[in-house]
Formats: C-alpha cells, sequence, structure tokens
C-alpha cells in the first residue's frame, strides 16, 4: 500500500482542566487527502481536540504537528494553512454571499484579482451567481451550507476541519454536501469531519470514536463493522459508547 | 382525537412558514414531524403551544382551540421547546419546582412519570442548569415539561445535536411516557427516528408531503429502488450509475448507493451492465425504501 505523508500527527495529546481530563493521551495520525471521521458522545472530548488542531488551543501536554508545523509554536501558521466550518457558525447573516466571499478570502491573504477570479468561478459551479449581491440570510439552508463549505475551502488549504457541518439539512442537501467534501479530496485537501449521523461515519476513509477523552477505535468503516461485528457504524458506536 | 391541525396557514413578511397543514393525531399515539431546518416545524409547535396564531385555520388540542381557549390548552399541554426552556441560574431541583408550581402541583404529585428521566441527573440537583451537559439540559427540560402530567406532550427537536446514544435512550424515555397514556407529537431531523413513531408526517419548506406509517412500506408510483455495494467503496460508481439510462435518481446512502429505476422490468439490464464493470465484488438488489427514501424522492418529484 502507498505510504502516506502524515498531515497531522498526534502522540500522547493530553488536555485537562484543572482536576478534569478532557483528552486522555491521544494518539493518532490523518494521512493527507484522506476523509478522518472524528466520532465521539457528547462531551467525549471531539471539541477539545479539535479546537487544539486548529491552533485556538494549547494543549497539557503532547506533541502535536498540523500541516507540519508545531501546535505550540506555530499556531499562526497551522491557521493560514487550514479552513474551518461548523453548522453553528460559518458566515455572516447580514452580509452577502459576494461579500462573505470577499472577507473569507481576504482575511486568508489572497489577493484581490485572485479573489474576483475565484468568485466567478465558484459562484458557477454552485449555481449561486443570481443570489450574489443576496444577503446570507435570505437564502435556503441547503445553499448556506454548500457556500460556507466553499468559502472554508476558498484559499486551497490543506486541511479543511468540518464540525457537524450537515445538522438540520434536508437528506438530499446532506448527501450534495458529502459529494462536495469528496470533490474536496480529489483536490489534495485533507477532510477531519465530525458529525451525529453515523451513516456519514460510512463516507470516510477512516474514522476514529471517542469514549470519554480517549480514542477507543480507529479503523476503515469496513474494518470496524467487522471487529464489532455489526451491519453498520450506528451499531458500532452504540457498542463503544455503551460499554 | 388529541390533536386536529386543520388548514393552517401562517407567513412571516413575505415568507409563507405554513402552508394548508392539515393533520390529526389519535390519542395516545406517538407522532413524529420530520423535516429538514426551516421546514415549518418549530412554527407549527409554536401553534400548537398557544404562541403563535395562525393566519388562517384551527389547532384543537383534545377539542380545545388554540386562540380561543388558550387557557385550557396551557394546562393539559407539555412543550419542550427547541431552544432550552430552562432557568440557567436556577439548580436542577429549582426548575423543576418551578415549574410543578407554576403549573399548580408538587414534583411528590407526580414524580413516578418522571422517576426514570429525573433519577439519571438528580446526583446534580444542586447544580446550576446552566452547568449541565446537553444531554443532561434536555433530561431536565423532559422533566419539567411532565411535572404536571400533561395530556399532550409535544416535543420539538429535542435530540437535535445530541450523539447517538443519547439518542437511543430518549427515544426509549419516550415510548416509555406513551405507554403512560400520553399523546407525543415530536418533531426531528433524523429520518432513522421516525421509524420509532407509530406514524409521521414529512414536512419541506411549509408544506405536508406526506403521513405515513413507518412499518408499512409504500411505493405507489411504479419506480423500483435497487442498492449497490463494492468491497471497493461506492463512491467511484456514482457518476457511472448516474449515467444509466434507466436511473432516475441515485444517491449515497451509508456504505451503498441506493438507485432508483423508472420501472423494475429494467433492472435486468441495468445488472447485466453492471456486471461487466469488472468488480467482481459489487452487489446489485432491491430493496424495501426506508422513510429516508421515501422522504428524498419526495423531495425530488415536487422538485422543492
Amino acid at each position: 500500500m502507498e505510504v502516506r505523508e502524515h498531515i497531522i500527527e498526534v502522540k500522547d495529546m493530553v488536555k485537562k482542566y484543572g482536576s478534569f481530563t478532557a483528552n486522555d493521551h491521544l494518539s493518532f495520525h490523518v494521512e493527507r487527502g484522506e476523509i478522518f471521521g472524528f466520532l465521539g458522545a457528547n462531551g467525549a472530548g471531539k471539541t477539545t481536540a479539535m479546537r487544539i488542531l486548529c491552533g485556538l488551543s494549547y494543549p497539557t501536554s503532547g506533541e502535536i504537528r498540523v500541516a507540519g508545523h508545531d501546535v505550540y509554536r506555530e499556531r499562526e501558521r497551522i491557521k493560514r494553512k487550514i479552513g474551518y466550518m461548523s453548522q453553528k457558525f460559518s458566515l455572516y447573516e447580514d452580509l452577502t454571499v459576494s461579500e462573505n466571499i470577499h472577507l473569507y478570502a481576504g482575511i486568508y491573504g489572497l489577493g484581490r484579482k485572485q479573489i474576483v477570479v475565484r468568485e466567478e468561478q465558484l459562484l458557477e459551479r454552485l449555481g449561486l451567481a443570481h443570489v450574489r449581491n443576496r444577503l446570507i440570510r435570505e437564502i435556503p439552508l441547503g445553499w448556506k451550507q454548500k457556500l460556507a463549505f466553499s468559502v472554508a475551502i476558498f484559499h486551497q488549504p490543506a486541511i479543511v476541519f468540518l464540525d457537524e457541518p450537515t445538522g438540520g439539512v434536508d437528506p438530499i442537501t446532506r448527501r450534495q454536501f458529502w459529494e462536495m467534501i469528496h470533490d474536496a479530496t480529489e483536490e489534495g485537501i485533507t477532510v477531519f469531519v465530525t458529525t451525529h449521523y453515523m451513516d456519514e461515519a460510512e463516507y470516510c476513509d477512516r474514522v476514529s470514536i471517542m469514549v470519554d477523552g480517549r480514542i477507543d477505535a480507529l479503523d476503515t468503516p469496513a474494518a470496524l463493522k467487522q471487529q464489532y461485528e455489526s451491519v453498520n457504524m450506528n451499531e458500532v458506536f452504540l457498542k463503544l459508547a455503551r460499554s | 382525537m388529541s390533536l386536529i391541525i386543520d388548514h393552517i396557514d401562517i407567513s412571516f413578511d413575505t415568507v409563507q412558514a405554513l402552508r394548508q397543514v392539515d393533520f390529526e393525531v389519535q390519542d395516545g399515539e406517538l407522532f413524529g414531524l420530520i423535516g429538514p431546518d426551516g421546514a415549518g416545524k418549530s412554527t407549527l409547535f409554536r401553534i400548537m403551544a398557544s404562541l403563535l396564531v395562525p393566519d388562517a385555520g384551527r389547532c384543537l388540542m383534545h377539542g380545545h382551540d388554540v386562540v380561543k381557549d388558550y387557557r385550557e390548552v396551557r394546562k393539559i399541554i407539555g412543550y419542550m421547546p427547541g431552544r432550552f426552556s430552562l432557568y440557567m441560574d436556577l439548580s436542577v431541583e429549582e426548575n423543576l419546582a418551578f415549574y410543578a408550581r407554576v403549573f399548580g402541583t408538587t414534583v411528590e404529585e407526580n414524580y413516578d412519570l418522571i422517576r426514570d428521566v429525573y433519577e439519571q441527573i438528580a446526583p446534580f440537583k444542586k447544580r446550576l442548569a446552566g452547568k449541565l451537559s446537553g444531554g443532561m439540559k434536555q433530561k431536565l427540560a423532559l422533566s419539567c415539561a411532565l411535572i404536571h402530567r400533561p395530556e399532550i406532550l409535544i416535543l420539538d427537536e429535542p435530540t437535535t445535536g445530541v450523539d447517538a446514544v443519547s439518542r437511543r435512550e430518549f427515544w426509549d424515555m419516550l415510548k416509555k411516557i406513551q405507554k403512560e397514556g400520553i399523546t407525543i407529537v415530536v418533531s426531528t431531523p433524523y429520518m432513522d427516528e421516525a421509524e420509532m413513531c407509530d406514524r409521521v408526517a414529512l414536512i419541506q419548506k411549509g408544506r405536508l408531503l406526506e403521513i405515513t406509517d413507518p412499518s408499512v412500506p409504500s411505493r405507489s408510483d411504479g419506480t423500483a429502488l435497487f442498492s449497490l455495494r463494492s468491497h471497493k467503496g461506492v463512491y467511484a460508481y456514482l457518476e457511472k450509475v448516474r449515467n444509466l439510462e434507466a436511473c432516475m435518481h441515485a444517491w449515497l446512502f451509508g456504505d451503498q448507493l441506493h438507485v432508483t429505476l423508472q420501472s423494475e422490468r429494467d433492472a435486468d439490464h441495468v445488472k447485466s451492465i453492471i456486471d461487466g464493470w469488472g468488480d467482481s465484488s459489487l452487489e446489485w438488489e432491491k430493496i424495501i425504501p426506508s422513510i429516508e427514501d421515501r422522504f428524498m424522492g419526495l423531495i425530488e418529484q415536487n422538485n422543492i
């Protein structure tokens, strides 16, 4: 099998809040270009880990590199190489579609001319050219989600972090969203994604499942189903999180 | 009849949030409203809870009109809104006592009804509600909505953003509450939860698309649904399948593709094409549509 670069490398990551251990010696890696599903029950420690990987919070201890950079000393470099999108917050509701694209692209340091060219391509591809001057709050949720994802990868980051990106959207939009994720990986972008929809875990190349601050399982969906004698990822998840 | 929704319309500014929504819920039924964000589910719940007056149509809760008899309605319903209904600066036990007193009862009087739910959070009863985890807040909110032993319990997206394990536990609790004779109307964006309901209404963009019993399969439009699996993963086959002439729709579905054919008569022909793709691990079989398949079919049919 081809050996791929480890775009995220985590060794013995610990994060404590007072006496509470949110991340208890996590060790794993993510390969360049894969879709990595980061699953776990509420409160298992996913958000804590994700914030560290995004350069938003320091770990208590451990050795962690993201896109080749150290999470203690090179956080600003990490931030330039990643994209982030969550269901809870992604686009500014009181700015237009076009203004949001320009704002985010500007923050990530793209030049004006480059932004204009890529904006055209993006709106064309999403079929959203006709709403470019509409406020975000006026467009349907499904469009919003697709646009938010496109904006998160507009600067062609090495890794995009998606925190429950498909919450609340209809089942067709959800699937179209996953097709966009697959397309992004074909452009070489690595995808790190959390979700509560267990069918979406099947769309990942590899899946980790966190329980009480630790990673209790990590493998391809097919291997996990075999190991836990389950017909789908929902069963795998229930068996792990309940044990 | 526990609940009658009679041709309800409501608009906000230029947006028609509900149009001609019309259905009934039987006594003791566990009835689900399934649909994405923005479908109009919360608006409908607020009308049922007498918090919003529809532009047209009627809503009766056990015979009481939510506009004219709103005082009666509020006594017989328990309402758990999507956003939390708890007082974050009161403790767990204070929240519960507060709701009991508002409804003129005591925690002791109906404790047997909430015992199963409340005992899971009772160890934290001195903690402020604002300091609870999402799952615990949800259990407390359910306890508060039940403490006056309502005849009808309405729950607006109680499991949104909640992990698969807690969601399963929550539905087990609802089943027990239903056995106490309480009618339950619950909304969710998770299609798999539909299977737990006696009947579900599928709702999208303010319109009721269908009311259905999840245990009874139906596909009356002559189309046929098939699944495709491969050890190599199915994403690579998505475009290929969509390009087949007989294929109406194909979507990712867990580790499979779900493929809608115009007619079952096309199945053998499609099978022979697939056999020619040179992947011996490909499995092609006819399947019974799940609620999610049916909802997707309805969305595409109505082109909404």
